[in-house]
């Protein structure tokens, strides 16, 4: 089982506060690992918003072919967060040799460039020196994006948050978006590209299910954009699903869930936009999903959403207070960091529901 | 040494002998009666009887005169193996014998005339289906569903689909809101009744089936559509209502449509689609064939034609080129309908199929609706053997090409895939359709086992399969209203809604163990071989 979660706060706060939102939950997930994706940070990078930020973790070489590889394409270091792991303390983590947090300014001749086209070029460079590291197994590049720090890696979440002195807040790393996961993939291969959040442009996701449509999602997201690769794992669907239907199509987001969980086509025909969603499910119905999911996304401008699979076979809850809202698979981690918040106004999304939560922390829900 | 006329015809020739018990005959001549094909008839027979009648043993032998069943030993009148002499007799005395030596094909060119039948292929029964196992079962890391308490959404598309960036959807408020017309798609359920003519089959069969399928959609709410096969239909059935369950089909003959045009203004509702025929599974390359002995006054009627064997040619007939022509057809069916009428076409399943349903795909007018393929296990009314058994191709790894070829193109599911062929050839249709959607149909389209449902008892065996010769002892593929009668219009459409309610169920049987609740077309990690080449060669995973 696998359990997820997200913390959206208008004020900057900890990654610890992301691993109290995990660590009660861990009855349903098997502690195999942590990782979470941050945005809007600050710290270290708080002098560099608008520029890119590559996370990766790597072995020497690996680091050796990066740095050539950014400075071959003129990005110009500008900031950097090399956590230097705790060592001599025995710990369940399989670390890597180095983990680089770097922040980069744009190649002169893109500075610039339209938002478009640097998002373009970020990607391309992700995408490129993931097969740079790939090649030679030196490596993992999980984003390169402003404002965004991925983190991950496979062990007892605890002794990861240890080794990276997650638990000592001395304000280097402070964000005030975090999408957390405590679980490698079990179904698999254990590979570090198969841990979710997974990262694409600014758009940030994780789910908790199973996607029993993958190589149907697969095999038409393949040839839809450069950026869809890997597929480690099921959930990658729902992130480039995410991408596509609003990065791509540029549709607006309540039309995301009407492509993951189609209405049935009985109830399309009793619609004022049954025309419309009938369009979109029959032209999307290769990324229609089944099985049991929940989905937590987090979008370019940082708001938070969360939807379920159309059974509602996965539950999610939402919840929080004046500077802080929360979402998890249990309620027992709302309980542990939002102790005091009124837990009758807590969300439980159902299987037509989405739920949005913007910076204003406004919890915005809606029926598909 | 007795001389031995060697060239004679004799009942060990043909392929079925009947065994025929004279002490359990009371010659009723319910057998003489019921065999269409005149293959028995009642005669006398010099028996050499011993006889004793006094108090001690006499025996005496005497000859007599004995009136007896005997098949006849001709090439025309040769027993199909039918059975009809079995089903009607009282005192199970008679019933024919599949003959391991007979000499028919050898001798039944008379005349120097190809030999001609109905059926399926006899050669090519293998069934790559039946090697295949639904093997991705949802146990602890997804939950199963449950097949009777959850909904599930059986529906497949006929018409043209367009790529989600050429939706002509415009975003007004965060609503999107479509600003031009979408090419016709109809949603349907999964299974069509395939292509079978009134002429190919009887006005009850025929009215049987059509019935069934109006039945299954308005008491069942199944959507199913019925493809009328080619020759046109009642312009009562044009003009009612439940035109819209039915696909109306143009083939190379154009038969029928002269009527069809004709009712087009007085039509209430749109048919469900057009299908133009190509080719046909069991016979490609050649033409239909309604054989002039099925050719009766209403068939005439309908199809404007007189008694007479009406051959469809080979392709449909073009200036420049067959795709010409078919492109042609395409947009006047579009046009006729005012393009509220999808239009698809089937073609034979051949090693070109994948090129024909790319050159379809690639169409910048988007004209085309369902590519049909057919496989050589589909049956027909009408054909020459040698069609028949030499030549086609299996529908299966080819309906997987055409679909792995959308893939490589990101345009699957644009023209939606429909299979045919063989589908529940041993009777398990839902199991069949189930496994050729997970291989990338989105739909199948069955016929033979619809006249099986009405009692057709011909098979792949060489039983029966006498539909072109207008005998059909089941009164399903002829025109002899004497025949015709045998067959209970009512009972037939009965079985066929009992068995696609039945399907139905099954479908869901099959889905809800693998997590979906929408058809998992494609969904080809559902399933599992024990068969390395097969496995091979529909890249799916290989088990032992």
């Amino acid at each position: 089982m696998c359990r997820i979660g997200a913390i959206k706060s208008k004020e900057f706060f900890h990654p610890s506060a992301a691993l109290h939102l995990m660590l009660p939950q861990q009855e349903g997930h098997d502690n195999s690992g942590f990782a979470m994706v941050m945005q809007d940070l600050a710290g270290v990078f708080s002098k560099h918003k608008d520029k890119p930020l590559l996370s990766l973790a790597c072995t020497q070489k690996g680091a050796k072919l990066v740095e050539d590889y950014m400075e071959a394409n003129d990005f110009r270091q500008l900031a950097e967060w090399i956590p230097r792991g705790v060592k001599n303390v025995k710990l369940d983590i399989k670390a890597m040799p180095y983990y680089i947090f770097r922040n980069y300014d744009y190649p002169e001749y893109y500075r610039d460039a339209s938002e478009e086209a640097k998002g373009e070029l970020l990607l391309d460079t992700r995408l490129a020196l993931r097969e740079l590291l790939e090649k030679q197994d030196q490596g993992y590049v999980y984003s390169f994006w402003p404002d965004v720090l991925t983190l991950k890696e496979i062990g007892d979440p605890w002794d990861i948050a240890t080794y990276f002195k997650l638990w000592d807040n001395n304000g280097d790393l402070m964000a005030k978006n975090v999408v957390v996961q405590c679980r490698q993939n079990t179904n698999y291969d254990i590979v570090r590209y198969a841990a979710h959040p997974f990262f694409l442009q600014g758009y940030t996701l994780c789910a908790n299910g199973e996607n029993t449509f993958y190589t149907k999602n697969k095999e038409y997201q393949k040839s839809l954009h450069r950026g869809y690769i890997g597929f480690e794992s099921d959930s990658q669907n729902f992130l480039y699903t995410l991408h596509y239907v609003l990065q791509e199509l540029k549709w607006p987001i309540k039309y995301y869930k009407h492509v993951i969980t189609p209405l049935p086509f009985n109830e399309l025909s009793s619609r004022s936009d049954g025309a419309e969603l009938r369009a979109i499910r029959q032209s999307l119905g290769s990324l229609e999903i089944n099985g049991p999911n929940t989905v937590i996304g987090m979008l370019p401008n940082g708001s938070i959403m969360t939807c379920c699979d159309s059974k509602k076979l996965r539950p999610v809850v939402v919840g929080g207070d004046d500077t802080m809202v929360a979402i998890a698979s249990e309620v027992c981690g709302l309980n542990a960091i939002l102790p005091h918040r009124n837990q009758e106004l807590d969300v439980y999304p159902n299987e037509r529901e989405v739920v949005i939560i913007n910076d204003a922390l406004e919890v915005e829900r809606w029926k598909q | 040494m007795e001389t031995v006329n060697t060239q004679d015809i004799t009942v060990n020739d043909l392929p079925w002998k009947i065994e025929y018990k004279t002490d359990r005959c009371t010659m009723c001549g319910s057998c003489v009666a019921a065999c269409t094909f005149q293959a028995i008839m009642p005669a006398v027979e010099r028996r050499s009887v011993t006889v004793s009648t006094g108090h001690r043993p006499e025996p005496s032998q005497r000859h007599s005169a004995v009136l007896m069943i005997k098949q006849q030993n001709s090439i025309e009148n040769a027993c199909t193996g039918c059975g009809m002499c079995e089903k009607i007799c009282p005192n199970q005395a008679i019933k024919p014998v599949r003959n391991p030596d007979s000499r028919f094909s050898l001798l039944a060119r008379k005349g120097g005339s190809p030999i001609k039948r109905g059926g399926r292929t006899s050669l090519n029964s293998g069934r790559t289906l039946d090697n295949i196992i639904v093997g991705r079962i949802s146990q602890m890391t997804d939950p199963a569903l449950d097949s009777e308490r959850h909904t599930f959404d059986i529906l497949a598309p006929f018409g043209r689909v367009l790529m989600p960036h050429e939706l002509p959807l415009s975003s007004v408020n965060g609503t999107l809101n479509l600003t031009a017309k979408l090419p016709p798609v109809n949603w349907i359920y999964p299974i069509i009744f395939s292509d079978m003519s009134i002429g190919a089959l009887s006005t009850r069969a025929w009215e049987a089936i059509a019935m069934a399928t109006a039945y299954l959609n308005e008491k069942h709410n199944m959507p199913v559509r019925m493809s009328s096969g080619e020759g046109g239909m009642p312009v009562k059935l044009l003009e009612s209502e439940q035109l819209k369950y039915m696909i109306l089909q143009i083939a190379s003959g154009h038969f029928g449509w002269n009527r069809i045009v004709k009712a087009i203004p007085k039509m209430k509702v749109d048919p469900a689609g057009i299908l133009i025929k190509i080719g046909q599974g069991a016979k490609p390359g050649d033409g239909g064939l309604l054989p002039a002995a099925k050719v009766a006054d209403h068939v005439q009627a309908i199809r404007g034609v007189p008694k007479a064997d009406l051959m469809s040619p080979p392709n449909h007939q073009g200036l420049y080129s067959i795709e010409e022509s078919v492109q042609k057809m395409f947009l006047s069916m579009n046009a006729a309908f005012k393009f509220r009428v999808p239009v698809a076409i089937k073609c034979a399943a051949s090693a070109t199929s994948v090129s024909v349903y790319n050159n379809l795909l690639r169409d910048p007018y988007r004209i085309c609706g369902g590519f049909f393929i057919d496989g050589i296990q589909g049956g027909t009314g009408a054909a020459n053997e040698i069609s028949l058994d030499h030549t086609g191709h299996p529908v299966v790894s080819k309906t997987r090409e055409c679909y792995l070829s959308a893939v490589k193109q990101g345009r699957q599911g644009q023209i939606p895939l429909w299979a045919g062929g063989g589908i529940g050839l041993t009777g398990n249709a839902a199991a069949d359709a189930f496994k050729v959607i997970c291989l990338g149909a989105n739909g199948v389209f069955l016929g033979k086992i619809l006249i099986q449902l009405l009692g057709c008892v011909g098979n792949e065996h060489g039983r029966c399969n006498a539909c072109n010769t207008g005998k059909c002892p089941a009164g399903i593929c002829t025109q002899d209203p004497r025949l015709v009668e045998r067959l209970d219009i009512d009972k037939g459409a009965q079985n066929i809604v009992e068995y696609m309610l039945a399907l139905d169920s099954e479908l869901r049987k099959l889905m809800a163990p693998i997590g979906n609740s929408s058809l998992p077309v494609g969904r080809s990690d559902a399933l599992v071989t024990t068969d390395q080449a097969i496995a091979e060669k529909l890249a799916i995973q290989y088990v032992c």
